[in-house]
């Protein structure tokens, strides 16, 4: 477990949180993320995050569908244990078109899926630090990782500067842990709220 | 605004070439015309008459294309197209002289008595034959004549009211109420020109054009196909048009965003092309019933072959894996290229459809074909630059402008 301190800054509107994200990054400090209630568009652009390589995993996975089931098929309808149906050829690949389509769309849908999950940590029990628990309502909440060079109250004096209506400074679990929320103190600790 | 260079001029060389192809083009069409088409020889008439068919109804379709996409984007309340949109709108002008080629040429079958092109022409023949006899409600000269002149008239007239409709939003600034207003209109005349557009494309005018060739053959999923196959090309029409303006330094506010889903257009309706393609190919093959197999037989085993499966390599293949990735469909040479390749891969199609019924014994893909279609491409050339020229590029007053302009993929 390796806790880390980070300063969080609230922001009540999209329209004040992406010239702050600017200002931030440009002010060199390192976000660790921006948690919003909903998707908010360009964020990523202007957060720098590079993109996604989602759907070439996603490509990669249809492929796998794709050559799983011609192989499959056309082994088990030539080789293995060949039919006559309705005195079509053994390789019937009109007919096999749409399993192939559907395996490919499977393997695909499921894989990206669950790398989708990895990704973003999700699992059942796997947990993360919430740095806010308005983050999943009405606020935009911008965490920024502090560094021991970081003079903290600097960090959220420029903040506030940039419109955030709150701000705090949390020591909190980076990555994710197993348990449950009920059983953990860390979501409530070290918070100390400070108004703008 | 002021700083936009919202009006086209069209370039001195756009006109010479525009005159050129056309003028090759009817070279070669009053040729064929003198040589075949009047020629004494049925299947030299057949020859000629039938290039000339599938040319002028694939260039009609896919002109009018661009309409059903303005409508339906309409429809839908998109605001990503209005910084484009007088692109299709001018490629949808196109529509009433194309459509009167078309007209023209089908008559000329009609009352040319052609039972050569649309075997149910021949009276004797219909009386002989039961199937065409119980088909004769719907595959008789009149009826062809009454819908094909309403089909050809309304697509003209509806898209027309729509163009009227877009002119208002050059001339009078909008506040939300005349806005609002201008939408519902909008919403209204797209909404009868989807209507119609369904009745014809989407169902009976394919049936009536291409489908009756094989007087005895039917398939529902014909009209489906060709409607895939005509919008899939005209979004290609609409793509190069585009690009073709911002790389003359025009359509300032159109971007690689806008770009990027007219290319997702292409790359979306050619694999619904190919599952229409498919789903018209598997049941006919499984089902192996001779009245039914009689479409596909010298298409797939007989000289027909290599168009037909160049076709699926060409409209499937290429656009499933050269257009997948998101970089390609914002790379305007790559979208240039795909946009050239689809565009003759379905008129290859359409080849296929017309002339791979009326001449089943070999493939004559010549100089005919190749010049009826310069002639179309100079007329349209020329006839969608000029209407380009007429009207600003950018309807400024549009309400849904600046959705447009903010657009992000």
């Amino acid at each position: 477990m390796a806790k880390k301190k980070f300063v969080v800054g609230c922001f009540d509107d999209e329209a004040v949180l992406f010239p702050a994200v600017k200002k931030v990054r440009t002010a060199g400090f390192k976000i660790h993320d921006v948690y919003t209630p909903f998707a908010v568009h360009g964020l990523d652009h202007a957060m720098g995050l590079r993109e996604t390589s989602l759907h070439t995993a996603g490509f990669i996975y249809g492929i796998t569908g794709t050559s799983t089931a011609i192989s499959c098929i056309s082994w088990i309808f030539t080789k293995d244990w060949p039919l006559n149906i309705g005195g079509k050829p053994h390789f019937a690949l009109p007919a096999w078109i749409p399993i192939i389509f559907e395996l490919t769309v499977l393997f695909a849908a499921v894989g990206m899926v669950l790398t989708f999950c990895y990704l973003c940590q999700l699992a059942p029990f796997v947990k993360k630090h919430h740095f806010h628990a308005r983050a999943t309502d009405d606020l935009f909440v911008m965490v920024i990782e502090c560094t021991d060079k970081t003079n903290v109250d600097d960090l959220k004096a420029f903040l506030q500067n940039n419109g955030a209506v709150e701000t705090d400074v949390q020591i909190a679990e980076e990555g994710w842990w197993l348990g449950r929320y009920d059983k953990d103190e860390m979501r409530f600790e070290n918070k100390q709220i400070v108004a703008a | 605004m002021a700083s936009l260079r919202t009006q086209f001029e069209v370039p001195g060389k756009m006109k010479t070439w525009s005159y050129a192809l056309i003028g090759v083009g009817l070279v070669a069409l009053s040729y064929g015309m003198v040589t075949k088409g009047f020629s004494s020889d049925e299947h030299e008439q057949v020859h000629f008459w039938g290039t000339l068919m599938y040319n002028s109804i694939f260039w009609t379709l896919i002109c009018n294309a661009s309409m059903f996409f303005i409508c339906v984007t309409t429809l839908a309340q998109a605001g990503f197209t209005q910084s484009f949109r007088r692109i299709p709108e001018a490629i949808s002008t196109m529509v009433p002289i194309f459509g009167a080629i078309t007209f023209a040429v089908l008559m000329y079958i009609i009352f040319g008595h052609k039972h050569h092109i649309y075997h149910w022409l021949d009276a004797e023949a219909v009386a002989a034959d039961p199937i065409l006899r119980g088909k004769a409600g719907f595959l008789n000269p009149t009826f062809f004549v009454i819908w094909t002149t309403a089909t050809i008239g309304l697509w003209s007239f509806l898209g027309w009211r729509i163009r009227q409709l877009s002119k208002q939003a050059d001339e009078v600034e909008m506040n939300n109420e005349t806005g609002a207003k201008f939408i519902l209109k909008g919403t209204v005349r797209a909404a009868l020109f989807t209507v119609w557009f369904g009745l014809t494309v989407g169902s009976t005018i394919p049936w009536l054009w291409m489908m009756s060739i094989d007087a005895h053959w039917y398939s529902t999923m014909y009209s489906w196909y060709t409607f895939a196959s005509s919008f899939v090309a005209g979004m290609s029409l609409v793509a190069l048009w585009l690009i073709y303006l911002k790389n003359k330094g025009y359509m300032e506010l159109t971007s690689q965003e806008h770009l990027h889903d007219i290319g997702k257009f292409m790359f979306a309706f050619s694999i619904f092309w190919t599952y229409l393609w498919f789903s018209q190919y598997m049941l006919i093959w499984y089902a192996n019933i001779p009245e039914e197999t009689v479409y596909f037989k010298h298409r797939v085993q007989g000289p027909y072959k290599g168009v037909f499966f160049f076709n699926l390599i060409i409209n499937f293949l290429c656009p499933l894996l050269i257009l997948m990735k998101r970089s390609a469909k914002r790379n305007y040479t790559l979208v240039t290229f795909m946009a050239v390749l689809i565009i003759f891969g379905h008129w290859i199609d359409f080849y296929q459809m017309v002339m791979g019924s009326l001449m089943k014994e070999h493939v004559e893909l010549g100089w005919l074909d190749f010049g009826i279609l310069t002639f179309f491409v100079g007329m349209m050339i020329l006839f969608v630059g000029k209407s380009l020229a007429s009207k600003p590029l950018i309807p400024k007053y549009h309400p849904y402008l600046k959705e447009s302009v903010i657009h992000q993929v």
